[in-house]
Order: structure tokens, then C-alpha cells, then sequence
């Protein structure tokens, strides 16, 4: 039976952009209020989620045209890497840092290299969930 | 400093009355009769008692500590939008899966649309 769904799907479209901003106001957050990579990237996905229940799976996919394990493999290579990045100032493995810069529009600006690890961390999360939910739902 | 503690005890009662709200809301699901009629009580009633008390934590904030919480705003805004959806969504699965009105409910505008869908 083919339903109308109109109700549902304005309200995801403009729910949507909600949800993505609140996801990454949780993750650039994470380092002084409760947030953190991993809840932001659980938000983002399921801001994909809501899109995935709103629309078919096909149309998603024209949307975000994304390989999630490859996502996931980006995310972990990135986690890894920021912990060699290290090696290269003679310091132990994962050491981070962090110093304030005078940015153009945010003025002073803490910035922590472990915010490079937290992107990773956030990537990993919404490949993993994302391939979980799409294996499950494709049964086609 | 009495301007504050007035506005304070303004914002308990917001509060206090979204409390009530959601405690009777709480009440008309169980007391209502059938799905739909519990689906008005329990999306409008609590969709209003949260506002108010979202709206008053708020207002709390702002007056009391100078800070605005854009999150605060932004749940409102989040609860206002979907939780009337959702219960459209739960009343209309209902009707499509084939839930039976309450035998006192006047009448069913929907049957006769859907009928004319059918013969089409």
C-alpha cells in the first residue's frame, strides 16, 4: 500500500537541519561541556536515520551518495595517524596539545590536536551505525 | 533585587501549571476510552506542559544567572515541531492497521474518503 507521507516528510526536511547542527555543536563542544565525538556522531546518524525513515533507501543514498565502511575506515585511519603525528616532536604515542590563536572571525581560540582524534572517533561512529542500519534494512 | 524574586516565584508557577498539565494529560490517557482520544490527550497535553516548562528553566537562566541557553530554545522549538507529528503518526498507524473507533464517536470522515479511494 503506498502511503502518503507528506506530514512526515516536511517535518524531516526541516528537522533535519536542526538535528545536524545540534550533532556538531555537541562534537566541537565536547572539550569543555558534556559532548564529545562519540554523542555527535550517534546525533548525526540518527539525523540520517529520521531521513532513512522519512524517505526509502534509495533516495538516501542520492543524497549521501557515501560508502559508510569507508567512513569508518577514514575515521580510524584518522585516529591513528593523529596518534603518530606525535612521534614527529619526540613525545610518547598520542601525546596531545593544544595552544591559542588569534582566528579572523572567533577571535582567541583554544585549539586542541585532540579535537583531530575526536574526528576520527565521530566518523567511526556514524560509519559503524550507518552500515549496521543499512545491512539490516536492505533486504532486497 | 525584589524585581528578581518576583519573577522568580512567576516562573515556579509557569512550572508548576506545566506540571499540572502533563499530570492531567497523564490522567486523559488512561481515563479516555480508545486510541485516538487518548492520542489528543496525551500529544496536546504534554506537548504544552514541556513548553511551559522548558520556557520557564529558560527565563530561570536568563534572569537569574544571565545566560541563555540556546539548547533550551532549540528543544522548544525541536518538541513544539515533532510531537504533534508523532502522534499523527501513531493515530494514523492505528487507523490503517485497522483500530476500531469508540462505539459512542459520532462520526468517521475518513471511512467514507478511503471507500472512494477503494472504488476508484
Amino acid at each position: 500500500m503506498k502511503t502518503n507521507d507528506l506530514i512526515l516528510q516536511t517535518v524531516t526536511k526541516i528537522i533535519i537541519f536542526l538535528i545536524l547542527a545540534f550533532s556538531l555543536h555537541l562534537f566541537f563542544a565536547g572539550h569543555y561541556t558534556p559532548g564529545g565525538g562519540f554523542i555527535g556522531g550517534l546525533m548525526t546518524a540518527a539525523a540520517l536515520v529520521l531521513l532513512l525513515l522519512a524517505f526509502d533507501a534509495k533516495t538516501v543514498n542520492k543524497i549521501f551518495p557515501i560508502d559508510f565502511i569507508q567512513v569508518a575506515a577514514i575515521g580510524l585511519l584518522i585516529a591513528v595517524l593523529t596518534g603518530i603525528g606525535s612521534f614527529f616532536f619526540d613525545v610518547p604515542f598520542l601525546t596531545q596539545t593544544f595552544g591559542y590563536f588569534d582566528l579572523p572571525i572567533l577571535g582567541k581560540t583554544g585549539l586542541a590536536t585532540a579535537v583531530l582524534f575526536d574526528i576520527g572517533v565521530y566518523l567511526v561512529v556514524i560509519g559503524v551505525t550507518m552500515t549496521i542500519i543499512q545491512t539490516i534494512g536492505e533486504d532486497e | 533585587m525584589k524585581m528578581k524574586e518576583n519573577l522568580e516565584v512567576i516562573f515556579a508557577a509557569i512550572v508548576v501549571i506545566g506540571a499540572i498539565i502533563n499530570l492531567i494529560s497523564a490522567i486523559g490517557v488512561i481515563r479516555l476510552p480508545d486510541v485516538y482520544t487518548r492520542n489528543h490527550a496525551a500529544s496536546k497535553g504534554a506537548t504544552l506542559g514541556i513548553l511551559l516548562i522548558l520556557s520557564s528553566v529558560f527565563l530561570f537562566f536568563w534572569v537569574e544567572e544571565g545566560y541563555m541557553n540556546a539548547r533550551l530554545l532549540l528543544g522548544i522549538i525541536f518538541v513544539f515541531m515533532t510531537a504533534p507529528v508523532a502522534g499523527h503518526l501513531i493515530s494514523r498507524a492505528a487507523y490503517n492497521s485497522g483500530i476500531p473507533l469508540w462505539e459512542k464517536s459520532g462520526q468517521d470522515a475518513l471511512k467514507a474518503t478511503k471507500q472512494k479511494v477503494k472504488n476508484k
